[in-house]
C-alpha cells in the first residue's frame, strides 16, 4: 500500500539555523496524525514542506507517491495555515469560485454556493470579506480548505482562534474525511483535542523526530505524558 | 485551455480587487500626473527641444508610475497569506505569473492612457502618429510588465521591496526603455520610422526572451 506520506530523511535550514534535521516518517492512507511540539519546534516548517509551499534543503518528500509540488498532488491535498487564504476585496462567493477555478473543480459556481451554505455563509455570499468578522472568515477559510474534496488534509494548529460554530464545522468535515478514508496531519498545540480526533502521533523535538507511532491511552488519559517521555520538560 | 482557465482567473481575480481598493491605480495615476506637471515647470524649453525629449520623459514617467502597480502585484498576496493559498493549489508558476502579468498590463496601460494626453497638453506636444505610438506604448510596456511582476515575486518577502524592487527592475528594463524612448521620440518628432526599425526589433526580441525567462523561472522563484 502507498503511504498517504512519506518523508525520508528531511532536513531544512533557515540560514545555518536546522530547522528540521533528519526527519523521517510516513503515514498510513485513512490514519490522522497529530505533529506535536514545542514553538519553534519545525512543525509548521514541516508542514510547509509537505504542502509544496516550501524546499527541502534535503531528502525526499512523497505525497500519495508523487513530488508534492506536482500538480496532480496538489489537487488531492487541502491546506489550512495560519493566515485563512482568502481575499479581503473580493465576495465570499468569488473567494470560493476562484480557488473552486484554480482547483479544477466541476462546476465552480455550484460547489461555492453549496460550500457557502455548508459553512452557514449563504446569508453573506455577496458581501466582501473585509467586512466580515472573525468566525465568518475563519468558516470562509474552512470551506476554501475543503471545496475540491482533498484527500489529504494538513492543517496548522486549526482550531487555534476558532470560534464555536467555526469548531463544529470543522470537526464535522474532519470525521466525514476520516470517514471517506482520508489522511490528515495536524499540528496543534491543543493536545485533548487533538488526541482525541488522532490514530497517530509524531512529536518534534527542536527539528528532530522525537517520537512517531500509534496514540496510546496513556496519551488520551494524560496529554502531557508524551512530552514527559519524549520531549524536554 | 486549463492553463488559459486558471491565468484569466488570476488576472481577474487581481482586476477585481483592485478595481475595488484602487489602491495601485490611484497612487500611480496621482504620481504620474505630479510629475508631468512639476517637470512642465521645472523646464523652460523650446518647442523643438521638448520633441526631442519628449520620448525620455514619456517613458520615465510611465516606469516610474508602472513601478507602483509592479510593488502591488505580489504584495497583495501577503494579506490573510493569500500567496501560500495560491501555491498550495495546483496552479502552476507559470499560469499565475502569467495572469498576474496581465493584471499588471491592462493596470498600467490605463495609467499610460490617462497620463498621455495630460503629457500633450503640458508639454504642448502634437502626436501626429498616435496608432502607432500606442504600438510602440504595449511593446514597451509589456517589457516593463514581465520585468516588474517577476522582480515583484522576487521581492515580496523583503522588508524593504519598496525600495528594492525599482533599484532592481530599472537597470534590467534599459533595453526596453532606450527602444520604446527611440521609438517613441521618432513618432512625436515626425522621424523616419524605417531608419529606428532595429528599435522596433530590440523591444520584441525583448519581451519574448523576458516573457519565456520569466515563465520557465518563476517556480524557483516562488518556491525555491
Amino acid at each position: 500500500m502507498t503511504p498517504a506520506l512519506s518523508i525520508e530523511g528531511v532536513w531544512k535550514y533557515y540560514g545555518d539555523y536546522p530547522a528540521l534535521r533528519d526527519v523521517s516518517f510516513h503515514v498510513d492512507p485513512g490514519a490522522c496524525l497529530a505533529l506535536l511540539g514545542r514553538n519553534g519546534a519545525g512543525k509548521t516548517t514541516l508542514l510547509r514542506i509537505l504542502g509544496g509551499l516550501s524546499k527541502a534543503a534535503r531528502g525526499r518528500v512523497l505525497i500519495l507517491g508523487e513530488d508534492a509540488r506536482a500538480g496532480a498532488t496538489r489537487q488531492r491535498i487541502g491546506i489550512l495555515g495560519h493566515g485563512i487564504g482568502v481575499y479581503e476585496e473580493l465576495s465570499a462567493f468569488e473567494n470560493l469560485q476562484l480557488f473552486g477555478e484554480l482547483y479544477g473543480v466541476v462546476d465552480a459556481r455550484r460547489t461555492a454556493t453549496e460550500w457557502l451554505e455548508r459553512t452557514g455563509l449563504d446569508r453573506v455570499r455577496d458581501g466582501l470579506v473585509r467586512e466580515f468578522s472573525r468566525g465568518m472568515r475563519q468558516r470562509l477559510a474552512i470551506a476554501r480548505c475543503f471545496l475540491h474534496q482533498p484527500s489529504l488534509l494538513l492543517l496548522d494548529e486549526p482550531f487555534t482562534a476558532l470560534d464555536d460554530r467555526a469548531i463544529a464545522v470543522l470537526q464535522e468535515l474532519l470525521e466525514s474525511t476520516l470517514g471517506r478514508g482520508g489522511t490528515i496531519v495536524m499540528s496543534t498545540h491543543q493536545l485533548r483535542e487533538a488526541l482525541e480526533l488522532a490514530t497517530d502521533v509524531a512529536l518534534i523535538n527542536r527539528g528532530k523526530l522525537a517520537y512517531r507511532g500509534p496514540r496510546t491511552w496513556e496519551m488520551l488519559e494524560d496529554p502531557g505524558w508524551l512530552y514527559r517521555h519524549y520531549g524536554d520538560a | 485551455m486549463k492553463f488559459l482557465r486558471r491565468t484569466l482567473a488570476v488576472a481577474a481575480k487581481d482586476l477585481r480587487s483592485e478595481i475595488r481598493s484602487k489602491e495601485a491605480v490611484n497612487a500611480s495615476v496621482s504620481f504620474a500626473l505630479v510629475i508631468l506637471l512639476l517637470f512642465s515647470f521645472a523646464f523652460d524649453l523650446e518647442p523643438e527641444e521638448i520633441r526631442e525629449i519628449a520620448g525620455g520623459l514619456l517613458w520615465l514617467i510611465f516606469a516610474f508610475a508602472g513601478t507602483l502597480i509592479l510593488n502591488r502585484s505580489f504584495a497583495r498576496e501577503l494579506v490573510n497569506d493569500c500567496l501560500d493559498a495560491l501555491l498550495a493549489s495546483p496552479i502552476s508558476g507559470a499560469e499565475l505569473f502569467l495572469g498576474k502579468c496581465l493584471a499588471n498590463y491592462v493596470l498600467i496601460i490605463i495609467v499610460e492612457c490617462i497620463s498621455l494626453p495630460f503629457f500633450a497638453i503640458f508639454y504642448d506636444v502634437r502626436l501626429p502618429h498616435l496608432g502607432l505610438l500606442f504600438v510602440v506604448m504595449l511593446l514597451g510596456t509589456w517589457g516593463i510588465t514581465v520585468i516588474g511582476t517577476m522582480f515583484s515575486a522576487m521581492t515580496v518577502n523583503l522588508r524593504l521591496r519598496e525600495l528594492m524592487l525599482p533599484t532592481l527592475v530599472y537597470p534590467m528594463l534599459i533595453p526596453a526603455l532606450l527602444g520604446a524612448i527611440q521609438l517613441s521620440r521618432v513618432l512625436i518628432t515626425n522621424g523616419r520610422l524605417a531608419d529606428n526599425f532595429i528599435w522596433f526589433r530590440i523591444l520584441v526580441a525583448f519581451d519574448v526572451i523576458f516573457t519565456i525567462l520569466a515563465l520557465a523561472l518563476v517556480e524557483i522563484v516562488l518556491v525555491g
